[in-house]
């Protein structure tokens, strides 16, 4: 007997973390994506690649939570939900499964932390979030982390202004996880990092991945930190998923003509 | 008389030549808008209800927040008192009790027990405040989470979604930075369970003062033109951590003038040497005191000799 | 062209009507054929070792059997929870949980990661299974030491290793875990005399044990050693005309 995909749906230890269906946005006559639909299951890391304009921010602004898609809809799991409809929920209810269920690593840390607060207090916040109200605790919880991301525990009450990039990126990635979300958003989260600092990163973040059993939907254009970092593939272009499978079949055995050139693009040192 | 001239002293008796402002200085259609933005602040408990700030006599930064609540409740028969920092005789509360004694023909008072509208510039008064009195507080920022956050948009949504995760954080680096939460006035609070308010800044000594009192308590803030209040018997808390709980200033010294042990005490510097005194910042409760009896270690110093010369 | 049963046991694997061809679309859309109508069976205990000249396909079919390439046309069924996975037709989800548990794939090539060290990386099939990771460790310091790789070597990332102390490396964390089938990629091409023997060892052990294995082996000691029959893929060679 042969397993179908649709047995396999049905098993219940295996509920789908995260659904999409037909999901499209677009700013009137330009598309952002269009009818991007696949399900991801806890544990998995999916890889969005494409190049600049491909569509790959813009799905994943819609996939968590901050862009209202065109048409289409994204079902997560959520935690005190169950299974619902991002868009389905009221604007406070959103927003707390963000900050419970989630973490969103920006490319820029910049944009992912409080440049005037502490780099202890923005990793504890996400537990103040939650409701936290020890002080000895949370700080003990954020000095913690910032151990496990290898971060100079003597800086912990100096601000990010003062850190470096890649220093500033480890805080996003301690402030993002701390909360033990179910799914983490990444964007570009090596980018604009110098080659070394990209290195040590990325096994960081495989490492927490792996130990955390974290799903993470990874946006990236670099298909080294593709291939190092997720389970699976969708290639953008234009708005569509042009290509999706496993990492090392989408990479080895390209099948459409834009992922091919685009494997075939990448610089071998 | 003829009946024009009847009619003229009719109007209001206090209504002389003198007089050329409406009733309480504001006219009735603003005094309505006040009235509509007081109703809703008190039936939402701490959160700011945006209102049309006029211009008043004095400019921003000088309590006209504070000065138009008053104007828009203040009638015939309140006993109107006015403090600053918890004394009536500044310069700033006797002109402000002045300017209401003209405009709404309004008995004044020191006393706190006998006002029925008592307006402050960032203290409480010590005297336990009871069932039929206002509290007016002049606020200079009304947002409490403007500090750390600037946009306006942000901190509307954090209110309305009840995220206030923030302000802990700012807990969070007081007690990184000195050991301790340091904030000592404008202490944030939580009102009703549900909005996180700015108390103005009056020391965290007031802060208790603000649950469940018997009084309504109203906040005007006029440069940023919002209103908010606390109804009586409201739950107000002050945030803390667990194991950094709230507590309020105390001090090891009593009242030189008359030796209370119970009110938040002003250090006063005498001289170039260093000398010092502590006195009750609520004058009215210092004088009161000494009225009764009560006698601290500088009890002849000259401050004492002030209030005689108070104003009416 | 028919298969054998050897031993009428229910095969491990089952490649049916099986087709490859590349389309390279950069390239003025050349096809490139490699082979079609391809059948094979492997049972559990047999190691079956493909033959035929350079280039014929042989790494190609195993690379399509694992589900690293994609099949053009027909079938690749893998024995998994007691049931056949069509690798060919199956989700990426239920691949990678065929590959996390029960085919295994040993490549010339180790795929280096900067700065994860030799134990962790032989560890980690068994980590990704729920294994304790002291138990793991020990496993693997046994294994590593089976095949001489010095103790020097084994908090250290493998990038600066010799191709023999990579393979070594491939080998042990390809073996730490008992995989009911293995696909073995030219897996002792750097090794020396004393390392290949050890290697066959490991692979004659997991045969008793019931694995199903599939092998490329350039060296014709070690094929004889293992192989319990010969494979040629080059029968199955894909003309230019079909690939039209």
């Amino acid at each position: 007997m042969t397993l179908t995909a649709q047995q396999e749906t049905v098993d219940q230890a295996d509920q789908p973390l995260l659904r999409v269906h037909s999901l499209s946005k677009h700013y009137g006559m330009i598309t952002g994506c269009r009818d991007v639909s696949f399900e991801m299951r806890p544990g998995e890391v999916l890889g969005i690649v494409g190049e600049s304009g491909s569509g790959k921010t813009t799905l994943l602004n819609c996939l968590s939570g901050r862009l209202p898609p065109s048409q289409g809809r994204v079902e997560f799991n959520a935690s005190r939900h169950g299974l619902v409809d991002i868009y389905n929920l009221s604007e406070p209810d959103r927003r707390r499964m963000q900050r419970e269920d989630w973490g969103f690593v920006h490319q820029n840390p910049r944009d992912g932390l409080r440049m005037r607060v502490s780099g202890g207090a923005n990793v504890a916040e996400s537990l103040m979030n939650l409701g936290r109200r020890h002080y000895g605790d949370m700080r003990q919880a954020s000095l913690n982390w910032l151990n496990r991301v290898e971060l100079d525990l003597s800086r912990i009450d100096d601000k990010p202004r003062t850190y470096s990039g890649g220093m500033q990126q480890r805080v996003q990635i301690a402030r993002n996880l701390i909360h033990a979300p179910r799914l983490v958003f990444m964007d570009e989260p090596t980018g604009g990092l110098d080659v070394s600092v990209q290195a040590r990163l990325l096994d960081l973040m495989r490492e927490l991945v792996r130990d955390l059993g974290l799903a993470a939907i990874l946006v990236t254009h670099d298909m080294a930190v593709a291939r190092l970092m997720a389970d699976r593939l969708m290639v953008m272009k234009s708005g569509a998923v042009v290509e999706t499978g496993l990492t090392d079949q989408v990479l080895d055995d390209p099948q459409h003509p834009y992922t091919q050139l685009l494997v075939s693009s990448v610089l071998q040192i | 008389m003829n009946a024009q001239a009847n009619d003229a002293v009719l109007m209001t008796s206090s209504n002389s030549p003198e007089r050329y402002y409406t009733y309480g200085y504001l006219d009735e259609q603003t005094k309505r808008m006040i009235r509509r933005a007081i109703l809703k602040a008190v039936a939402i408990p701490g959160y700011q209800v945006p209102f049309g700030s006029r211009e008043m006599p004095v400019p921003y930064g000088w309590g006209t927040g504070g000065i138009q609540l008053t104007a828009a409740i203040i009638g015939p028969d309140d006993v109107y008192k006015c403090i600053d920092q918890g004394a009536d005789d500044t310069t700033n509360a006797v002109s402000i009790r002045r300017f209401f004694a003209k405009v709404a023909d309004v008995a004044t008072t020191e006393d706190t027990a006998e006002a029925t509208i008592i307006q402050s510039r960032h203290r409480i008064p010590e005297h336990p405040l009871k069932d039929g009195q206002i509290m007016v507080f002049q606020v200079p920022q009304p947002e409490p989470l403007r500090g750390l956050e600037p946009r306006e948009m942000e901190t509307r949504a954090m209110h309305a979604y009840e995220e206030y995760g923030l302000q802990y954080v700012s807990l969070y680096e007081n007690v990184s930075a000195f050991g301790r939460i340091a904030a000592t006035a404008g202490y944030p609070v939580m009102v009703d369970e549900r909005y996180l308010m700015s108390p103005s800044p009056i020391p965290k000594f007031d802060n208790p003062k603000l649950h469940n009192s018997q009084a309504l308590m109203l906040f005007g803030a006029g440069r940023e033109k919002r209103i908010y209040a606390i109804p009586p018997h409201t739950t107000v808390r002050s945030l803390d951590f667990e194991d950094y709980p709230f507590e309020t200033q105390k001090w090891e010294e009593r009242c030189a003038l008359c030796a209370a042990d119970d009110s938040y005490l002003d250090e006063v510097v005498l001289d170039d040497q260093g000398q010092r005194m502590f006195v009750c910042s609520d004058s009215h409760y210092c004088s009161d005191r000494r009225a009764q009896g009560f006698r601290g270690p500088m009890a002849g110093h000259e401050l004492v000799d002030i209030d005689k010369d108070a104003d009416q | 062209m028919q298969q054998s049963k050897p031993n009428g046991r229910t095969p491990s694997i089952r490649v049916t009507n099986l087709k490859k061809q590349f389309t390279l679309h950069n390239q003025g859309s050349i096809e490139i054929p490699v082979f079609e109508s391809l059948n094979l069976e492997v049972a559990p205990g047999e190691c079956v070792v493909f033959v035929g000249d350079s280039g014929i396909g042989k790494s190609t079919l195993m690379r399509t059997i694992y589900g690293n390439y994609l099949a053009s046309e027909g079938c690749v069924e893998v024995q998994h929870d007691g049931a056949f996975v069509d690798i060919t037709k199956a989700s990426p989800h239920m691949v990678a949980a065929v590959r996390r548990r029960s085919m295994g794939y040993v490549s010339q090539f180790l795929r280096v990661i900067p700065r994860i060290s030799t134990i962790d990386l032989v560890i980690e099939p068994l980590l990704g299974n729920g294994v304790d990771p002291e138990e793991a460790k020990s496993r693997a310091v046994s294994l590593l030491r089976s095949l001489r790789l010095p103790e020097a070597l084994w908090s250290l990332p493998p990038a600066t290793f010799s191709g023999g102390e990579q393979q070594r490396v491939n080998i042990a964390r390809s073996f730490i875990r008992e995989y009911p089938v293995l696909l073995l990629d030219e897996p002792t091409a750097s090794l020396d005399a004393t390392n290949r023997e050890t290697v066959v060892a490991l692979i004659k052990a997991a045969l008793d044990k019931g694995a199903a294995m599939i092998g490329i082996f350039h060296d014709q000691d070690v094929r004889d050693a293992v192989a319990t029959r010969h494979f040629d893929v080059s029968s199955f060679k894909m003309d230019m005309e079909s690939a039209a």
